[in-house]
């Protein structure tokens, strides 16, 4: 299991670098089409708050991959360490 | 815990619950009936003929529910974990009835014109603000109130607030709207021009109620203990989300539990009614009632599964929600359309009429003229189609092109309906019932409020919130199907479901107060 969950870490990184492409590509066609000032606020609006999510998501598959999810913490002391 | 146990004599856990409850439900309230009324609200403060007051409108749509929300979560979690649970909660509540009352008093954009989208947009901010403090705070204080082996059950009771905060909106604005005057088209004409700031200006009185009620209550007996002992975090924002042990359950939170369940949620109570209301057509009231009967009938299921958390684990019951959410979404919203539609039925023509209307457009000549269709089709189906159009001289009066409309659905039909929309909220109920005291057993007590606070809006806020919208955005790139939207709540509640079954424990955390 932990293989699988070490493994998997790698579809996560992937997956971040690929939603960051998906919603550019998707707000670039959008804004072409419609190229409004309401267009504009509200893909940069996504763009600018989906940035930190992907980040996020990288850096959990890099958790993932490390292994630091192969055994959780059972008390807040473990997770008070660092 | 002995502070635990002094606690519970002062302050029962009912007592807990009901202060508790009662200010978060009327924060949902306050938040809802903005995005309920916001045609209306356009209307009032951001014509769109005028290019900067739209802009406004758009920033106050999406700055107050994708931006502020996870930053108010941020901002009052801290304070939560720095000063106290009571206070911080206490404060959100007041700051949100506070906007929520002043929004409700704002003059119109036809008599202070910018200054009034600029001033509601401001309350909006600060009422995603309030929002994003709100829930972690009464979360966090029923838990750490409720004794072990019980706390599922005890947070459920906030898990409902979400969703009898939507409830309470629907119900005081269809409410409002229908009792302004006898006759029903004067008393809704009436509601577009005034009675639209009754919703807004009643918050006062439910907030009163609520601080007064909140006010009487006592410090968490965790954070009084930790508090005592010295052990308040200094920096709980760095301790959250810099410190490695810590930033990884708040990633692990995110992205293998609460963004799957922020989908399913906004699917179940929003996108369902925006697909009733624009997809298959059906009129504005039926649409509310619908969902008013289904939240009646779910809302007991967040208690069910609350309590059967406490039993069985938080894990399975939630990702099981996500799983038949996942595979059933598409069978649903397609016998919805079925349900709804007239295509291959014949309108019976003795039940039907063609109503039409001609009113002077100004000085010119020129009229208005309004041609209203009803055809009842022979699957019980009543389709009234409002057709508008200037008339120029010398025209012969009729209106072209298409018109605005709506359904009425018999009462068998409206019943399955109501019956598809209660399945989706069942969903909800099994995905957001047992969250609360998930996410509080992944955290210490010391900065509990900050870690918990900002998964949760980040996953309800920006995940769930874009639902709407990303749904119709599939809508415009595939038109002809319209069920492509639920691609976006279907693909993010797996990735969801595949983090949450590979990597979440389903262990009960016996121990929350340290």
């Amino acid at each position: 299991m932990n293989t699988l969950k070490r493994l998997a870490g790698w579809i996560w990184m992937a997956l971040a670098p690929a939603a960051v492409w998906l919603l550019a590509n998707t707000a670039h066609s959008e804004i072409a089409r419609n190229p409004t000032i309401d267009t504009r606020i509200q893909w940069t609006v996504f763009i600018l708050v989906f940035i930190p999510i992907a980040f996020g998501l990288l850096l959990f598959g890099w958790f993932a991959w490390k292994g630091e999810y192969d055994r959780l913490p059972e008390s807040s002391a473990e997770v008070a360490e660092d | 815990m002995q502070l635990q146990q002094q606690d519970q004599a002062a302050n029962p856990i009912w007592k807990v619950i009901g202060a508790s409850s009662v200010g978060t439900l009327i924060e949902w309230y306050d938040f809802y009936i903005f995005g309920s009324l916001a045609p209306i609200i356009a209307a009032q403060f951001f014509p769109q003929t005028n290019p900067t007051a739209a802009l406004l409108a758009t920033l106050a749509t999406f700055a107050a529910g994708f931006i502020v929300r996870p930053f108010g979560a941020l901002v009052f979690g801290r304070l939560g974990d720095l000063v106290g649970r009571k206070y911080t909660f206490l404060l959100t509540l007041i700051l949100m009835g506070g906007s929520t009352f002043a929004i409700g008093l704002v003059p119109g954009y036809e008599r202070i014109g910018f200054a009034a989208p600029i001033i509601v947009l401001l309350l909006r901010l600060i009422q995603g603000l309030a929002l994003g403090g709100e829930y972690g705070g009464a979360a966090t204080y029923v838990a750490e109130h409720a004794p072990d082996g019980k706390r599922g059950y005890y947070t459920s009771w906030i898990q409902t607030t979400a969703t009898l905060g939507l409830l309470l909106s629907l119900g005081v604005i269809l409410g409002t709207r229908s009792s302004l005057d006898p006759d029903a088209t004067i008393s809704v004409q009436k509601f577009e021009e005034w009675g639209w700031r009754i919703p807004f200006l009643l918050s006062i009185l439910l907030v009163g109620v609520s601080v007064y009620i909140r006010l009487r209550m006592k410090e968490s007996p965790l954070f009084t203990e930790i508090k005592a002992s010295g052990k308040i975090s200094k920096n709980p924002l760095r301790e959250s989300f810099v410190h490695r042990a810590n930033l990884k359950m708040v990633l692990l939170a995110l992205f293998g539990m609460v963004m799957g369940q922020g989908v399913v949620w906004y699917t179940g109570q929003f996108y369902a009614q925006t697909f009733m209301e624009n997809v298959c057509r059906l009129d504005f009231g039926q649409t509310r009632t619908i969902l008013i009967w289904a939240i009646v009938l779910a809302t007991p299921g967040f208690i069910l599964f609350g309590w059967l958390s406490d039993r069985i684990g938080r894990k399975w019951i939630m990702l099981l929600g996500m799983f038949l959410a996942i595979i059933s979404y598409r069978p649903i919203y397609q016998q919805m359309l079925a349900i709804s539609d007239t295509k291959g039925m014949t309108a019976d023509p003795a039940r039907g009429r063609v109503d039409r209307t001609i009113l002077p457009a100004g000085n010119n000549g020129h009229s208005l003229v309004n041609v209203t269709t009803i055809a009842q089709f022979d699957n019980g189906i009543i389709e009234k189609e409002v057709r508008k159009d200037t008339l120029f001289l010398a025209e012969k009066p009729t209106a072209k092109g298409k018109g605005k409309i709506s359904r009425t659905l018999p009462s068998g039909r409206y019943w399955q309906m109501i019956g598809l929309v209660f399945i989706q909220i069942m969903f909800v109920t099994m995905v957001y019932g047992p969250i609360a005291a998930f996410l509080v057993e992944l955290f210490p007590t010391r900065i509990r409020y900050t870690s918990m606070s900002l998964p949760y809006h980040i996953g309800n806020g920006v995940f769930g919130g874009l639902t709407p919208f990303i749904a119709l955005l599939l809508t415009t790139i595939r038109q002809g199907d319209p069920l492509v939207g639920l691609w976006y709540p279907i693909g993010v509640a797996t990735v969801c479901l595949i983090i949450g079954t590979l990597y979440v424990s389903n262990r009960i955390d016996p121990n929350v107060n340290d």
